[in-house]
């Protein structure tokens, strides 16, 4: 086929367009990386109280993570969130700073439930006051439990924040 | 034979050691001393009578100005053959915060030991691992004595581990935020 600047290209979506009768897809690398990372969500699971039986509800058929292009990834280095899910100990703080620096770039978390995001109703000597103490937090999700529906909704969410990232996929970002 | 006649057994063959027998709700608690606990714990698991064989439960109790002596050590001791459960409360107190170990008697008391170690500071001679079993090894005070503080705020005596990792997260905040 000869493009000769007469044949149009048709916009599929916002950025995205088409040349009609042609293999073609005409964006931006942006929404092309935006888009992958944000169809492959790989989440390192970090349980830690009882907001991980929800999260493990979420995963499971019902739920059904899968349909996000999400597999729970047991290790840190190929994994691309990490979802605190319940209590931290300050005993655990560590631990999870360190699992945390193992990720490789770019990387985002979230915060499920209130204990990981303020602590909650645990003010004592020994529970972290909120995960955002030690790392930044990307998507707090309030609840205690909070349910699946939550979880889905605060995953959701952070997709939205992914899809509207640029210039993330170069060396020099 | 029931709860309080074990008591008074007890009480027969070490009158200078029982302090008090209270009974409630069909519990009977034996006070002693904590000097002639090994061979108090000995006698009630030895004595074919009496059989104690298993260690419910063991754990410390802070009496700060509530009782003269600060601290108890409570086990609760149960007769799995005759069906008998009895309580033993060991004085001890703050200035001469030891006691023996009874791990030699009932191998459970292990990980109890180290608990009210733990959160009481209760140190007990004889036992074969005496470490921190639920904070961190280097964590300074004792958390369930009544005089610890109980927020989260810890202020200067916070706990060394967690001051390194709150001092890593700001050292990488400006690379990482977002």
């Amino acid at each position: 086929m000869i493009i000769d600047g007469t044949t149009s290209l048709v916009e599929v979506e916002k950025g995205i367009r088409v040349i009609p009768g042609g293999n073609t897809i005409i964006a931006a690398v942006d929404k092309l990386v935006n888009w992958g990372r944000v169809s492959s969500i790989w989440p390192m699971t970090f349980g830690l109280a009882c907001c991980a039986i929800e999260m493990m509800a979420t995963g499971a058929s019902h739920y059904d993570l899968d349909r996000f292009g999400i597999i729970f990834r047991g290790s840190p280095r190929q994994s691309d969130v990490i979802i605190v899910a319940g209590t931290l100990t300050k005993k655990m703080a560590p631990i999870i700073r360190a699992v945390y620096d193992q990720m490789p770039e770019p990387r985002y978390v979230i915060a499920m439930g209130s204990c990981a995001c303020t602590g909650g109703i645990y003010n004592t000597y020994a529970t972290v006051q909120g995960v955002d103490t030690i790392m930044p937090v990307d998507v707090y999700i309030p609840g205690c439990p909070p349910r699946p529906e939550a979880l889905l909704e605060g995953i959701i969410k952070l997709q939205e924040k992914m899809k509207k990232e640029s210039f993330k996929w170069s060396r020099w970002r | 034979m029931e709860p309080m006649e074990i008591a008074e057994q007890i009480k027969g063959k070490f009158p200078s050691e029982v302090k008090e027998i209270v009974e409630f709700q069909g519990q009977v608690s034996v006070l002693i001393k904590k000097d002639k606990l090994l061979e108090i714990m000995n006698f009630l698991h030895k004595t074919p009578e009496l059989y104690f064989d298993f260690l419910v439960d063991l754990c410390g109790v802070d009496y700060l100005g509530k009782k003269e002596t600060r601290f108890e050590v409570v086990y609760h001791l149960l007769s799995i053959k005759y069906n008998k459960a009895i309580r033993i409360k060991a004085e001890v107190s703050e200035d001469d915060c030891v006691i023996d170990s009874v791990v030699g008697i009932w191998l459970g008391a292990n990980w109890h030991e180290r608990e009210c170690y733990d959160m009481f500071g209760i140190k007990f001679n004889g036992h074969p691992d005496l470490r921190r079993i639920l904070m961190p090894e280097d964590w300074e005070g004792y958390p369930l004595r009544k005089d610890y503080p109980l927020k989260s705020d810890l202020g200067d005596k916070e706990w060394k581990g967690f001051k390194e990792v709150i001092a890593i997260g700001k050292k990488n905040l400006a690379y990482e935020v977002r």
